[in-house]
């Protein structure tokens, strides 16, 4: 079992980060397609909460007492995948057939197929009112196990989202953790100019949230507002994670056209040199 | 730049895309530039998916017609109905699967209850999504929309058809859905061909069997009807692009002229073209019937040629289906 430690290895964790932009680069240039932006704009933060914050046991998956993640925009599978892999929840193997027939890891997350995949997902806007349901289950089963949401910017465009922001403000689910993926971009351009979400902080607060705003590529900052929330009582928490799209492969960072393709086999090479070079 | 921009601006222009080979939602995109130039009234509205269901050639030539709801299924449909209730002709657009379903209820109580005019035109439908798999796959969107009262379901077979049906429903001031998809089909209708809503075009009627299809599946029903007929098998086709209002003239017809009617189509089996064509055959002229589709079950990633292997939606199946019959028929 995995037990969250005291402090954070912080120079670890970026190092581990760093493997699992490797790891989700790899596996789209093999599948062809799938969604390479908002994989490795969010890929610090799912790392902070895979191999520093969350208490999982990979090897017994449905373990009662685990602090479960909600991948709400399920479009970054590839990042999912790729932490569930390296945690030990699958073989890694299968990351080469991301998206073939036949394959578990399907183009968006289905838990009926994949070990450490709580919930399918894909269509946006629906994974934080799970989130509510599960956080409202464990608090009735006494449990210390907290839940974290990871959406995206442009997904909060959802109303389910502020249906859901509702609730957990006040049913005061202080074990539920959101985390906002703040890339500023969606498909059709920046978010600013598709359909305004900010200012996002006022929001969350007038539904009475707890807001923590961060950089989402400092480990240091994500390592301490997964810390500090769980701190935060009688009310849930979000993390507005301020990030920038395809973070980590300098050709494609904060370009819009990067959401949903994938790396050419000479792009793959050039970005591994930099991965690499990075790990240096 | 600029000038090729124009070049293929033009070409496109005047496009019927009889004979081409094209996926609708690109005809979808070139018929409503051309529809927007035409009639004033005609605005458009997409939720985040403007590259994708093709919208965004309206958006750059009309910009101040066009409206991105950003990601927010419910709020584009019932915008759209808004705008329908001052004169305008909307246009919504976004994937079959978050159009139908997340937004179902708007459909129902905004748009049909109260017979507003807005045109839904969903891409990315059925199997043929490919990779992103089963979230991403409507395969009951026919269903959930042939079931509300007062709408009117469209599934074109090819671009041609598609522009002549982007064009129809301008002038027919109901609320419509037309399904749309992503990759590039086969033409299949003969020139001179004119779409009329609630008429099916019959090919042929087959003495054997008659194989209704709808959109992808008029291609390999022809194909499977080729084949058939070198067997000894008279087979015939019919394209469906009306689902809702069903030609139930056309229906009948076949199930008097034929021993077995298959249904074809890329949704499943429950409640979409095989559902209304049995719902009707049942009561009025119960016939021998087969339906292909999706069974009961969701799609999975995949490319659209693997998939519709994998689900049986092609020529080989629809034959293997028809000699499955007639080997026990004759028995
Ligand atoms: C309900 C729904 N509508 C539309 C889509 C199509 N879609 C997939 S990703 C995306 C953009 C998401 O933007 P954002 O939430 O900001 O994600 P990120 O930038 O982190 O990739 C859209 C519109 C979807 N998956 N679900
Ligand atoms: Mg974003």
């Amino acid at each position: 079992m995995t037990a969250a430690p005291q402090s954070p290895d912080i120079m670890a964790l970026k190092d581990q980060a760093r493997i699992v932009r490797i790891e989700i680069l790899k596996m789209l240039t093999a599948s062809g397609s799938g969604h390479t932006g908002g994989s490795l704009s969010a890929a610090d933060i799912v790392t902070a909460l895979y191999f520093y914050k969350m208490r999982q046991r990979p090897g017994d998956p449905s373990w009662p007492d685990r602090d479960r993640f909600i991948l709400s925009k399920g479009h970054a599978a590839p990042l999912l995948y790729a932490v569930l892999a390296l945690s030990g929840y699958f073989d890694k193997s299968l990351l080469g057939s991301l998206r073939k027939v036949g394959c578990p890891l399907q183009g968006h997350p289905s838990s009926k197929l994949v070990n450490g995949v709580e919930v399918s997902t894909g269509s946006l806007g629906q994974g934080l009112s799970i989130s509510n349901g599960i956080a409202l289950g464990l608090r009735l089963d006494k449990k210390e196990a907290r839940v974290y949401c990871l959406l995206g910017d442009g997904e909060t465009q959802e109303g389910q989202v502020w249906e859901a922001a509702m609730s957990a403000g006040h049913y005061m689910l202080d074990n539920l953790c959101a985390i906002v993926d703040v890339n500023e971009l969606q498909i059709d351009g920046r978010c600013c100019d598709v359909m305004t979400v900010e200012p996002m902080a006022e929001k969350w607060r007038a539904f009475n949230w707890h807001v923590f705003e961060i950089n989402g590529h400092d480990m240091e900052e994500i390592a301490n507002a997964l810390d500090e929330a769980e701190k935060i009582k009688g009310k849930p928490s979000v993390i507005l994670a301020r990030t920038i799209k395809s973070k980590g492969v300098s050709f494609f960072e904060g370009k819009a056209e990067y959401h949903g393709v994938t790396p050419t086999e000479e792009e793959l090479q050039k970005a591994l040199l930099e991965l690499d070079s990075n790990g240096k | 730049m600029g000038s090729r921009d124009q070049a293929t601006d033009i070409k496109s222009q005047s496009a019927d895309f009889c004979g081409q080979a094209v996926a609708t939602r690109d005809a979808y995109g070139s018929a409503l530039l051309e529809l927007g130039r035409r009639n004033e009234k005609v605005v458009v509205l997409d939720a985040d998916l403007s590259g994708s269901t093709k919208t965004a050639k309206f958006a750059k030539a009309f910009p101040d017609r066009f409206f991105n709801m950003g990601i927010s299924e419910q709020d584009l449909v019932g915008t759209a109905g808004g705008l329908s209730l001052t004169g305008k002709i909307p246009y919504a657009s976004t994937f079959a699967v978050f159009e139908t379903g997340r937004a179902w209820e708007q459909i129902r109580q905004t748009l049909s209850y109260s017979g507003l005019n807005v045109k839904l035109v969903a891409t990315h439908a059925g199997i043929t999504v490919g990779e992103d798999g089963a979230s991403h796959q409507a395969l009951e969107d026919i269903a959930l929309i042939r079931v509300i009262p007062n709408m009117t379901v469209i599934v074109p077979s090819d671009g041609f058809e598609t522009k002549q049906v982007i064009d129809a429903i301008a002038e027919y001031e109901h609320p419509v859905y037309v399904r749309l998809g992503r990759a590039k089909v086969p033409p299949v209708m003969p020139a001179g061909y004119r779409f009329i809503i609630g008429k099916a075009h019959t090919f042929s009627l087959g003495s054997d069997v008659t194989i209704i299809a709808t959109g992808i599946m008029v291609s390999k029903a022809l194909q499977a009807a080729e084949q058939l007929k070198k067997q000894g098998i008279d087979a015939g086709v019919v394209n469906m692009s009306t689902i809702k209002p069903l030609d139930t003239d056309t229906v009948l017809e076949a199930a008097k002229k034929s021993k077995l009617i298959v249904t074809a189509e890329e949704h499943s089996i429950i409640g979409g073209l095989g559902g209304a064509v049995s719902e009707f055959v049942a009561e009025n002229h119960p016939v021998h019937l087969r339906r292909i589709g999706t069974s009961d079950t969701f799609g999975c990633s995949g490319s659209p040629d693997e998939l519709l292997k994998l689900f049986g939606l092609t020529s080989e199946n629809i034959v293997k289906t028809v000699e499955g019959f007639f080997q026990d028929f004759r028995r």
